[in-house]
């Protein structure tokens, strides 16, 4: 066995329909029952996970994501496969669990960390810090049916938070909550794992999760599709979401060493991009504040209605920088007919922090992906931008100010 | 067996403060709180009573205190209140805790200790109200009551391990709860509680016997209105095989609670 933390080898869950109840008690005892079906939710899923690890799960409703994290936390068990866990797994999946209306925040505290299996002498060690932690001043010895749904999750996370866990699973659940405690939700998480706590956090937030995991896994129809970098998880979630029928996902590698993913139906695509100075010389390297343009080129091979053509700078991490398109600036073409070049021009000024960014773009019919996909092309280009003659700074973002100092 | 008893123990705390909560729910914002847990089958005694006692007083022989007959009625209530009580809840308590099975990792076994526990909680409250109106009319059983913790025993073991495999049941087809409603009422009727056996005819006599609570309630009543002590083989009897039921029933749940979770 490997010192990994969390060992998942070929597991699966599959819901039986037995066909009748009865089968089902005969199989208890060992009969062998024929199954009227069988239907998969999860299969063939291996990963390890090392302590301190942070992994995103990505994947779109139905992919089997709660399911992968039921079986990881032991509510279910699995059907096939091997799942070694070695260590305490807390969940915030469903903040507020088994919390009951007429008991005080402070009873349900005492409760809720009785249900995690906590002793009584540890809950009542750590409940001043849950307490101030949670932040609901009096609150605290009401009923719960008094409380604010954001109350409630307060005092919910607090708990399921109280004692540093080997495994901590994140569901959206954090979406809730005003933005001051979400802050601080991310501030303990971050303590956690510095600490050496590894994370599995479900998210559709691509900033969340790229900003927080080293790690992602990318789960479609119930088999694990990509285990790798977030940003090129996050690519490829991105295209499948705009995958429809007749359309492509390839991910080619780009020179950079990052995997590139294009996706679409093809009606459209770039056929070049390139990056100019204001003379129109090719650029790999940009200085901050210079002014710059965005060539693309893209070829019509059939008949459309509507175009709209859009990019999105992305920075190293795969964070969104800028984006628009077309539909937004009113410049969307209308019945284009195969055969034509178009030339899409952007100019801008490089108002980048020093690094490496990318370009997506995206050729579409509306203002988002979705309705039709000709075209979805991730790491399309990848320029760097230095500070060669501006004064230091830190950041991604250049905004100079003008700093006065009265004293 | 071993583990399951490890987990018991490990989660103690919460299955205390569970059955706290349970007591609490049932009453809480209610003005009279906890005293309707004795007020309630009081009642019923009391109307039992006040409707049958006239016809049926005069049925039981050797007993010369005038509230003999609502002695006897305690006596069978306090048995089938714990019985029905386990039975129903152990039913249900699959598909009500459900959702909290299905997103929290906790020993499953628990959810029958705390039904068991907290009917015991109602049950002792309930006893205690009844020693209460024993003293009331002057009617101190003697030192056979000592038996009565073994008969409380038995009696929770037997309704346990029916309630757990009927609840287990119950998660994969649901129509078990509703049918034991109804068995449940047939129960009540086909046991001695509110009235003799003596009056029943001969002829019944000998199925009445086959219900295992017979023999149960009649050992109640034995120690609480007689003052005697129950028939030592016959509790040994459906004791051990209350224990047996209580047994297979364990497996049953142990085979079936990973597959729970998938119909909850």
């Amino acid at each position: 066995m490997s010192d990994a933390l969390l060992s998942v080898r070929n597991l699966g869950k599959a819901y039986r329909d037995y066909g009748s109840e009865w089968k089902r008690f005969a199989s208890w005892f060992g009969v062998t029952v024929r199954l009227r079906a069988e239907h998969w939710v999860l299969r063939g899923v291996s990963f390890d996970v090392a302590p301190g690890e942070a992994i995103g799960i990505v994947g779109q409703n139905g992919a089997g994501k709660s399911t992968l994290l039921k079986l990881v936390t032991g509510t279910l068990r699995a059907s096939e496969g091997m799942l070694t866990v070695r260590g305490r797994i807390s969940a915030i999946l469903e903040l507020g669990m088994g919390f009951d209306p007429d008991l005080t925040g402070r009873e349900n505290v005492v409760h809720a960390a009785g249900l995690m299996g906590f002793p009584r002498d540890a809950i009542d060690s750590a409940m001043p810090d849950i307490e101030s932690f949670a932040e609901v001043g009096e609150y605290f010895d009401q009923p719960v049916r008094t409380y604010s749904s954001g109350m409630q999750m307060r005092v919910a996370f607090s708990v399921a938070t109280a004692f540093r866990p080997d495994i901590l699973i994140v569901d959206e659940a954090l979406s809730v909550g005003d933005a001051y405690f979400q802050h601080k939700c991310f501030k303990r998480i971050r303590e956690f794992r510095e600490q050496g706590t590894t994370l599995l956090i479900v998210s559709h937030d691509s900033g969340a999760v790229q900003s927080l995991c080293d790690r992602a896994l990318l789960l479609d129809a119930g088999t694990l599709v990509k285990d790798g970098d977030p940003a090129e998880v996050m690519d490829l979630y991105n295209a499948l979401i705009a995958e429809r029928e007749n359309s492509t996902v390839k991910s080619l590698r780009h020179e950079s060493g990052r995997e590139q993913t294009v996706s679409g139906t093809g009606e459209v695509t770039v056929e070049s991009i390139c990056l100019v100075d204001a003379d129109g010389a090719p650029l790999d390297l940009a200085d901050v504040g210079q002014p710059v343009t965005l060539r693309v080129r893209v070829t019509v091979h059939a008949d459309v209605p509507r175009l709209v053509f859009g990019y999105m700078i992305k920075d190293r991490l795969g964070q969104a920088m800028f984006g628009t398109n077309t539909h937004h600036t009113r410049q969307a073409l209308h019945d284009v007919r195969a055969g034509q070049v178009i030339e899409y021009r952007a100019t801008f000024p490089m108002n980048f922090g020093a690094g490496s960014y990318s370009v997506s773009t995206a050729l579409v019919s509306t203002d988002t992906h979705l309705v039709n996909n000709y075209e979805w092309r991730d790491l399309a280009l990848v320029f760097t931008v230095s500070n060669m003659t501006r004064t230091p700074f830190a950041g991604s973002a250049w905004v100079p100010p003008m700093i006065e100092i009265v004293a | 067996m071993n583990e399951m008893l490890r987990a018991i123990w490990r989660y103690r705390h919460f299955i205390l403060s569970s059955i706290r909560n349970d007591l609490r729910a049932r009453f809480a914002r209610s003005r009279l709180g906890a005293i309707w847990m004795i007020l309630q089958p009081l009642a019923q005694v009391a109307i039992y009573a006040l409707i049958l006692s006239r016809v049926l007083a005069a049925k039981l022989p050797g007993i010369d205190n005038r509230y003999a007959y609502v002695i006897y009625l305690m006596a069978g209530m306090i048995a089938w209140a714990l019985f029905s009580e386990v039975l129903t809840r152990s039913m249900t308590m699959f598909v009500e805790s459900g959702n909290l099975m299905k997103k929290i990792v906790f020993p499953r076994v628990c959810l029958p200790v705390i039904t068991a526990g907290s009917a015991l909680v109602n049950n002792f409250l309930l006893l205690l109200a009844s020693a209460g109106v024993f003293a009331l009319v002057g009617h101190f059983p003697g030192p056979n009551m000592l038996w009565l913790p073994v008969l409380i025993a038995v009696n929770l073991v037997f309704a346990l391990g029916v309630g757990l495999i009927l609840g287990v049941v119950n998660v994969f087809v649901r129509d078990v709860a509703q049918v034991m409603n109804v068995v449940l009422q047939l129960l009540f009727w086909l046991t001695p509680i509110v009235y003799m056996p003596t009056i029943i005819p001969a002829r019944l006599q000998s199925v009445l016997v086959l219900n295992p609570l017979y023999h149960l309630v009649a050992d109640f009543q034995s120690v609480i209105l007689y003052g005697r002590a129950p028939g030592v083989v016959g509790l040994a009897v459906i004791g051990s095989a209350s224990v047996l039921l209580l047994g297979i029933s364990l497996l049953l749940f142990r085979k079936a609670a990973p597959e729970m979770v998938d119909v909850l």
